[in-house]
């Protein structure tokens, strides 16, 4: 157990602010907390669905989650149910093996229903395109609010589009 | 490499050759070769000498070729694969349920078919028989496609009395995405970017396998320089994803304290691949002819301070991991594999190597230059959980020393040569060592410098079936634990 204790005190927070974009992600923090709070009335809940991805989004996605982005200090979280969740977050081009379950898991959600699209594949379909396989751009198969290019997005740009849906729902009105 | 076009006794001898002399499967793909009056089945293996690949013609009219599932158990999904994709079956397989067809295309459709006009079929159900188990109290859990967590899909079907599982059958073929026939609309100068997406986590071992099938098939040597620098990225790669699993293995544990500390130190180590190679998961970087990277001195510099500070971190994580009796009870004996199960099934790479099979390409057939680096092979024989833990701390410290002596070694010099437009016909395979296992890629020229056909392969198909028993007898609540130690790729078997 000491050693334990050792390695977290010397370890420290890292919550500190990483290189340019986060600085004034960090610096808004509070803003983006009641920025949630007021478009969905509690903190944000996001379920992650693979839809066909190469997993190279997955790992950038699981980044988000380390100690530098401090993603629970801003009041998001990652669910295993749709059901629990506000937004959902899609990878891949939609596979049509993966359209059904995708869509199930929409359907699934209670409103607000946000969904954002990452990497160049959600977006576009990227270097799959569409094809016997391949559904291509996820809002192809489901209403998409924000797409995050990049192949994959670095894990600032995956908490911005996160943070542009929130702000999305507070301008449009996008009523739970 | 050695390349034959076999007869259908000879497809079996030299399985049966193979197999006597402690060879391995390493792939098996099918082409639709009409125009040349067949079909072709190839099967990839790890001789004693090195990479062996036997080509079957097969007559149009009677398409099938001798079942190798009985000689390589690993052959059998593959098979399944081929025929979904070809029309062309193993005669005599056991098995011949849709793998990769689940509704997406008809039955009497094939996309790799060349007259392949597109599915006629929307997308339908196609109903799966799994295997039951009957009994007093058995009852069946099924799991997925989508799973609870950021991870791939694919469906899991657990048979349990209480909370033993007495059989797990896995489904996938869900992120099925076309990527061999998506390889057509490639030339093969760039597809290697297409290669870089079949499995991203292992996106450096891809595209230097592509690279290796692409050079070998135009004939050109890489700079010595990018082969090192090559060799740099993998070993990175490597780091990176044993990293990452150590971190989410504690966590299956119940010990977050592991998933913080190395998620931290995963994240330093993806944001200096970023600030080297412009890319946090080096992607593209890799390409035929050589790489598109440059590391200055300052750069260098940089990489070994870093390698030389994790050594320091992952000796103190280790001994908190040794350590800790819960953890410790968690892994020991949980999710076995013997080293006899993994030699008669085909387990590879570091799940094999932590069941005795003591195979790692880049000590065994070293290419440039990993063949001047003397790469000491992690192998454990226990074959549960805990040495797949074991293993990655290892291989982890034996990345760090090859990082530092690759930077002191590497030449000077160029690190990309021109290409040549590739002969129709031309063929060239890669085979590399990647963190999860060995990559292979198989790639043959078309008209104009297109590829004919590419097929990727990885290691985890040799591996998902192994999974299956490495759960047999355990308790439901350890599944997460010992599918995070294999961690297995869904998007690299779909592709």
């Amino acid at each position: 157990m000491i050693p334990i204790m050792l390695k977290i005190a010397k370890t420290g927070l890292l919550g500190e602010p990483p290189p340019e974009p986060s600085d004034e992600l960090r610096a808004r923090a509070a803003e983006i907390q009641s920025g949630i709070l007021e478009a969905l009335g509690r903190a944000l809940v996001i379920r992650h669905v693979d839809a066909g991805s190469c997993n190279g989004c997955e790992l950038e996605i699981h980044a988000i989650n380390n100690p530098y982005y401090n993603l629970e200090g801003l009041g998001i979280r990652f669910a295993a149910s749709p059901r629990h969740a506000d937004m959902l977050l899609v990878t891949g081009p939609v596979s049509v093996n993966m359209e059904r379950a995708l869509c199930i898991a929409y359907e699934a959600m209670p409103g607000p229903k946000l969904v954002v699209a990452i990497g160049e594949c959600g977006c576009t379909g990227g270097i799959f395109g569409e094809s016997y396989a391949s559904r291509g751009r996820v809002s192809n198969v489901i209403p998409v609010d924000v797409a995050v290019p990049g192949c994959p997005p670095r894990p600032i740009e995956i908490l911005r589009g996160i943070l542009t849906a929130i702000r999305s729902t507070q301008t449009a009105g996008k009523a739970p | 490499m050695e390349r034959a076009r076999v007869t259908p006794e000879q497809w079996i001898e030299t399985a049966r050759r193979v197999r006597d002399d402690q060879g391995r499967l390493v792939a098996l793909w099918g082409a639709d070769d009409r125009d040349r009056g067949a079909f072709t089945v190839s099967a990839a293996y790890a001789a004693s000498s090195g990479l062996e690949i036997a080509a079957l013609p097969l007559p149009v009219r009677d398409a099938a070729y001798p079942d190798l599932s009985g000689l390589f158990p690993a052959a059998g999904r593959m098979q399944r694969a081929i025929a979904d994709l070809l029309g062309i079956e193993a005669r005599g397989a056991a098995d011949a349920r849709p793998w990769l067809r689940h509704g997406a295309w008809g039955a009497g459709e094939f996309p790799l078919r060349r007259d392949f006009a597109g599915s006629s079929v929307g997308n339908s159900e196609v109903p799966y028989p799994f295997v039951r188990v009957e009994g007093d109290g058995v009852h069946e859990i099924p799991v997925g496609p989508i799973h609870a967590g950021i991870i791939e899909p694919g469906h899991f079907r657990f048979s349990v009395v209480g909370e033993k599982v007495l059989r797990l059958e896995e489904r996938l073929g869900y992120v099925h995405k076309g990527i061999d026939k998506r390889f057509e609309s490639f030339t093969v100068a760039e597809g290697h970017r297409l290669a870089g997406r079949v499995s991203g986590d292992s996106t450096v071992a891809f595209a230097w396998a592509y690279a290796q099938a692409a050079e070998s098939l135009l004939a050109v040597v890489p700079p010595t320089r990018a082969r090192w620098l090559r060799a740099l990225m993998l070993e990175r790669e490597r780091v990176a994803n044993h990293l990452g699993d150590l971190g989410a293995l504690g966590n299956d544990a119940a010990f977050a304290f592991a998933l913080s500390q190395f998620m931290r130190l995963k994240e330093d180590w993806l944001r200096m691949n970023d600030r080297v190679f412009g890319h946090r998961l080096m992607m593209d970087r890799i390409v035929p002819g050589g790489v598109d990277a440059a590391v200055s001195a300052a750069q260098a510099e940089a990489i070994l301070r870093q390698a030389h500070d994790l050594e320091g971190e992952l000796a103190q994580l280790r001994s908190i991991f040794d350590e800790h009796a819960g953890l410790q009870d968690r892994f020991l004996t949980t999710g076995r594999v013997t080293p006899d199960l993994a030699r008669r099934l085909g387990l590879c790479g570091l799940a094999g190597r932590a069941s005795g099979q003591a195979h790692d390409l880049r000590a065994d057939h070293p290419s440039d230059p990993y063949g001047q680096l003397d790469v000491k092979k992690v192998v454990y024989t226990a074959g549960d959980v805990a040495a797949r833990v074991n293993a990655r701390f290892d291989e982890v410290a034996e990345s760090l020393r090859l990082i530092r002596t690759i930077l002191l070694q590497v030449p000077d010099g160029e690190t990309r040569v021109e290409l040549p437009e590739a002969k129709a016909g031309a063929f060239g395979a890669g085979w590399i060592e990647g963190w999860r296992g060995e990559v292979f890629v198989a790639l043959e020229a078309g008209e104009r410098g297109r590829i004919r056909r590419g097929h990727a392969h990885d290691p985890s198909w040799q591996n998902w079936p192994l999974l299956e028993h490495a759960v047999i007898g355990n308790i439901v609540p350890d599944f997460p634990l010992i599918n995070k130690s294999f961690n297995l790729s869904y998007s690299g078997v779909d592709s």
